[in-house]
């Protein structure tokens, strides 16, 4: 019998449909490989009992034909969707032990729509990091090594990459601030989709940087991406950010035609250091795109290498805000000190309860906010954004997607670069003015390294276009074949 | 632009209401000013008469109704405190 | 009129501005669907958004955006179509996220004026500099437990409207008229209940002292009074103590402090080494708030009458008096117990309205007033109601009871809460005007005392009081005093 975790989720859906299997098979399947999958340590809460009732629940719809495209299909779900009475921690230890009392509204879309969870997956605490080697719960390994040596999945969501590229998860929920999707896509060689800033509603995702923060998936293929987008989007009166408009049907957008359509090539993207199989897979990438009828347009977004130092400001500064509110209070770790004070109870909690890159980014956006420094850091990255979104905006009056790497580097091992911030940080710079602008962007696995490891390269289009990225995508992922699957070391 | 000292990495870690050990304050800031040097690179950037950016979504304010459609879940609300006594969040005595 | 503190070395002027925290009068809070009532048990009107549970997102209530508009028209400030919300940081026990929601740069109300009636036709106009939306803190309770301070966040999220004052304000009195003069308009206009004693209005007052023609000294924060009595005596207190502390050569600092009023005195709430820096900057989580003008005339068109423009209106269509107008507008409650009565008194006596526009507002302000006063009651449960004093009035009016029967009657009304025809009947007190009746009885008395007929004629012409006197003695008083005059000036005269 075939392996049912390596089952794309379309390829499962047809088979759930024509009856080659049940939900109840293909979650016990998938459980059994999140058991196997523990070296990684992708895995920080699995839910087998949760998984089982709703493919149960499943199956029950299938056969009253009432199923959608996620029914039955078993999904890992990054730690920072809260799960009504499952572990959420973002992966901090300051949140030990909380289990909120609600359901996050792209989660709980995914299970109207009959998707099953596995668990909850590993990433850098409160999604600060590329490398997902500053979770509270450890690092997550990337299924793909450089020969023997491991390496990371990227980051934040290295937990969702690593799960679906190891075939321990058909998809999972991820997030993306300035990267966090395509990045660690690009890593694991998988497909990440980042929709355009308030396509999903970000309603029960404990925030990190509220202006940058949205949700996406991680899946195998651009189509299982669409598919589950399809889900996980949609208009939320709950989230002000939340924008009422349809929510398109994506896979119908997957028809293979780009004839005609403008690919624009932003010169800024060629990074001196970069090594030169990511510049030769992108120049790959064009021909791929003109060989299926597409123009190639040279095209500038002049503020790109401001786009990192914008980022480095704005979303710390969002996150000092928002991380104000774990205090031991309410929920989750309480430090107290002998005779001490409520500040000094704060003080005590918060030190033991954030990890280093945290606190680090914490106290950068406290700085930058303060009295003094308010205009000379905050307001002017917040004018730079502006240009930075200005620049998208002039490009996308002349193409109607934009091409580039996804990462300027493979997957790297551990260690390598969590010493040095501003090395770790340079890891999103070809992600970071898209989410700026509040764009939508895909990472698309295109090729291999010389080291054997994946690497992806990033689609970008116009503000509720998904549609266009997703068509480009699909068109790259037709062209590269790539059908690379790394080699399982773990059971 | 500016030089962060132990002084201001004491003040900031305060603000933060993050304890920082003594012999910690002189690394961190080492750190936060190699990240605030290199953030300082958008000095170079003409920004004059450029607003700041309010919100990347080209959207109105949405406004909801005024009805009473939640509370009345105290259990819930408390239900993950470390320390609640009577339907009262506790906390280590405030003196004022 | 200027209040100065007379200090050893020479005297100091005070200069004070207000902010007034008024709770927006909505069934639900500013950013969640909470219920705002007053209270209940502890944490039963919290949403997972007021406790700030990770990923709870704030949606925002468009009936406190209204009602900031109508109290922003309705002291003719500038309305900003575009405001933005702030995150204000700082860590304490009763603010949930870390933060406070409120306006910082753009607020939705820009400057306006009250103005202030200071007595004897003298005003004074008070700059109000802003208004801005934000939400309130939870409640931390320090004297429930020996090492707990308890938390309650049935607050946490109520909408409240922050009403700046500029540092117009030049003396205690000043303050008091101008917080009094705000709950009144909040009240007029429904967007504030102005319960003090319920939280529901608090001001934080800025003092600062000067010597006669200095620039402006540092001021000191007071802040939470509950009260407008606490609100005149916290300033005298604090500027007495910023004039001594000058002239022991201390300087002011300024801070944050609180007013202790069983020991007459204010002390510093925040220690110096914890200076705030509350890292302002726009709420990510919601858009700037818009509307267009459309709205705002909408919000105008539900304004009612305020109290100067009511004020202006009795005294120059009612002819009452400055004072007395004035008196009757301070409270919206009163100007509509007024205008009730006014209303059922032309309705009854079928008089013009000028005509008893007076009587009716003297009737109020003196004998109900009084009445109230010295049963300790307010206007609100005053057992005489306006269609009752109209019905009162009437009488007088049509001759029924003369107007020290209806003193009589008004009491046993408010004792008893009884109707004033119903308390007449009973007590039998209706007026005698049928001249018959009235004619034999000064006959009677006429007879009964030659004396002083004798010498009445003889030019002693006072002496018709004394037989009016003996006319309303003979009838229990009840004898329509002006058909007694008409009647026995001829007599008398024969």
């Amino acid at each position: 019998m075939t392996d049912l975790t390596k089952l794309k989720i379309a390829e499962a859906r047809d088979m759930l449909a024509n009856g080659d299997i049940t939900a109840r098979e293909l979650t016990k399947a998938h459980i059994a490989a999140v058991d196997g999958f523990d070296a990684l340590n992708a895995y920080i809460a699995k839910t087998p009992e949760i998984a089982l009732k709703q493919a149960d629940a499943a199956d029950a719809r299938i056969k009253a034909g009432t199923a959608t495209g996620m029914t039955g299909i078993p999904i890992g779900v990054k730690d920072l969707y809260c799960t009504k009475g499952v572990h959420t921690q973002a992966c901090s230890h300051i949140l030990d032990g909380f289990k909120p009392e609600y359901e996050s509204t792209v989660t709980q879309n995914l299970w109207d729509d009959g998707a099953v969870m596995l668990g909850k997956l590993n990433m850098d605490e409160f999604a600060m990091g590329s490398s997902n080697e500053t979770s509270f719960y450890g690092p997550v390994k990337n299924p793909w090594r450089k020969g023997e040596i491991d390496t990371v999945p990227g980051g934040s969501s290295g937990g969702s990459v690593s799960s679906v590229a190891g075939f321990a998860a058909m998809g999972a929920t991820a997030s993306d601030t300035g990267g966090s999707i395509r990045q660690p896509a690009s890593f694991t060689g998988t497909f990440g989709f980042k929709p355009t800033y308030g396509r999903c509603s970000r309603y029960g995702m404990v925030a990190f940087a509220s202006s940058l923060d949205q949700a996406g998936p991680i899946t195998r293929s651009v189509r299982d991406g669409a598919i589950m987008m399809q889900s996980m989007a949609g208009f939320d009166p709950k989230d002000t950010t939340s924008v009422d408009i349809a929510v398109p049907d994506f896979e119908a957008a997957l028809t293979g035609d780009i004839r005609g359509m403008k690919i624009g090539i932003p010169k800024e993207y060629h990074m001196d250091g970069m090594p030169e199989e990511i510049e030769a897979l992108w120049q790959k990438g064009i021909a791929w795109l003109k060989d299926a009828g597409a123009e190639i347009v040279n095209i500038s977004l002049p503020h790109t290498k401001y786009a990192l130092p914008t980022y480095y400001i704005v979303a710390p500064a969002e996150a000092s805000s928002n991380l104000g509110r774990y205090d031991g209070v309410k929920y989750g770790l309480r430090e107290t000190v002998q005779g001490g004070s409520l500040p000094d109870m704060y003080e005590a909690t918060r030190a033991a309860g954030f990890g280093e890159e945290v606190k680090r980014r914490i106290m950068i956006g406290t700085y930058v906010l303060s009295a003094g420094y308010y205009d000379a850091y905050y307001l002017k990255a917040q004018k730079v954004r502006q240009l930075i979104a200005n620049d998208f905006k002039a490009a996308f009056e002349k193409v109607d997607a934009i091409l580039t790497p996804t990462a300027p580097s493979a997957a790297f091992a551990f260690g390598e670069k969590s010493d040095d911030p501003l090395a770790m940080y340079l890891n999103d710079v070809f992600t970071v003015p898209a989410s700026l602008a509040g764009l939508p962007g895909s990472s698309v696995p295109a090729g291999l390294d010389k080291d054997g490891l994946p690497l992806g390269l990033q689609v970008l289009g116009k503000a509720w276009d998904e549609e266009t990225v997703f068509k480009v995508s699909a068109v790259l992922e037709e062209a590269a074949g790539f059908i690379a699957e790394p080699k399982i070391w773990w059971r | 632009m500016s030089h962060i000292d132990k002084a201001t990495v004491a003040k900031i870690a305060r603000l933060s209401r993050i304890k920082i050990e003594d012999d910690k304050l002189e690394p961190l800031a080492g750190e936060l000013n190699n990240i605030l040097g290199w953030v300082e690179q958008l000095e170079e950037v003409n920004t004059d008469n450029v607003l700041p950016m309010a919100s990347v979504v080209d959207v109105k304010l949405r406004w909801r109704t005024d009805e009473v459609t939640d509370g009345g879940k105290r259990d819930s609300v408390l239900k993950n405190s470390p320390n609640h006594e009577y339907g009262f969040f506790a906390v280590p005595k405030v003196i004022e | 009129m200027t209040y100065i503190v007379h200090g050893a070395t020479g005297d100091f002027e005070i200069v004070v501005g207000l902010e007034i925290h008024a709770q927006v009068s909505s069934n639900s809070k500013l950013f969640s669907g909470s219920a705002t009532a007053f209270g209940a048990d502890p944490n039963t009107q919290v949403s997972l958004v007021d406790a700030a549970m990770p990923g709870m997102l704030p949606t925002i209530n468009a009936e406190c955006v209204r009602q900031a508009v109508r109290t922003g028209l309705a002291i003719g400030a500038v309305i900003n179509k575009r405001s933005v919300f702030d995150r204000k940081n700082y860590f304490y026990a009763d603010l949930p996220q870390g933060y406070q929601i409120s306006q910082f740069k753009d607020p939705i109300v820009g400057p306006g004026v009250v103005t202030l009636d200071m007595g004897d036709g003298v005003t004074k106009d008070i700059g109000v500099e802003r208004i801005h939306l934000e939400q309130d803190a939870g409640k931390s309770m320090h004297d429930q437990h020996p090492q707990y301070t308890y938390v309650d966040l049935n607050r946490s999220g109520v909408a409240l409207m922050e009403i700046v004052s500029d540092p117009d304000i030049r003396t205690p009195e000043e303050a008091a008229a101008y917080v009094t003069k705000v709950r009144s308009i909040l009240r007029y206009i429904g967007s504030c209940d102005g319960n003090m004693d319920q939280g529901s209005m608090r001001a934080d007052v800025n003092v600062s002292v000067r010597r006669a023609g200095e620039p402006y000294g540092t001021r000191c924060e007071i802040k939470n009074l509950n009260s407008i009595k606490f609100v005149r005596q916290s300033i005298e207190v604090e500027a007495r103590r910023q004039v001594d502390l000058i002239e022991d050569g201390g300087t002011v600092v300024q801070e944050t402090r609180l007013f202790d009023p069983v020991k007459g005195e204010t002390r510093s709430l925040r220690s110096k080494e914890d200076a705030q820096d509350y890292r302002y900057f726009p709420d990510p989580d919601l858009l700037p708030l818009e509307f267009d003008d459309a709205f705002i005339e909408a919000a105008r068109a539900t304004l009612p009458e305020l109290p100067d423009a009511k004020r202006t209106r009795f005294v120059e269509e009612l002819g009452l008096s400055d004072y007395t107008a004035g008196v009757l507008v301070a409270e919206k409650a009163q100007a509509d117990f007024y205008e009730v009565l006014l209303d059922a008194l032309v309705t009854a006596s079928k008089k013009d309205m000028a005509s008893v526009a007076s009587k009716a507002a003297n009737w109020l302000t003196g004998d109900l007033y009084g009445a109230l006063n010295k049963a300790g009651k307010s206007i609100a449960d005053t057992p005489v109601s306006a269609g009752q004093g109209a019905e009162l009035l009437a009488l007088i009016e049509d001759g029924t009871i003369s107007g020290r029967i209806a003193k009589e009657v008004f009491e046993v009304m408010f004792e008893t809460g009884k109707g004033a025809g119903v308390v007449v009947e009973e007590k039998g007190l209706k007026q005698v005007s049928d001249t018959g009746e009235i004619e034999a009885i000064i006959d009677g008395i006429i007879e009964a005392n030659p004396n002083q007929l004798a010498q009445y004629r003889g030019g002693k012409d006072k002496l018709i009081g004394f037989f009016v006197g003996q006319v309303m003695k003979a009838t229990g008083g009840k004898a329509n005093p002006g058909v007694v005059n008409k009647l026995l000036k001829p007599k008398l005269d024969a």
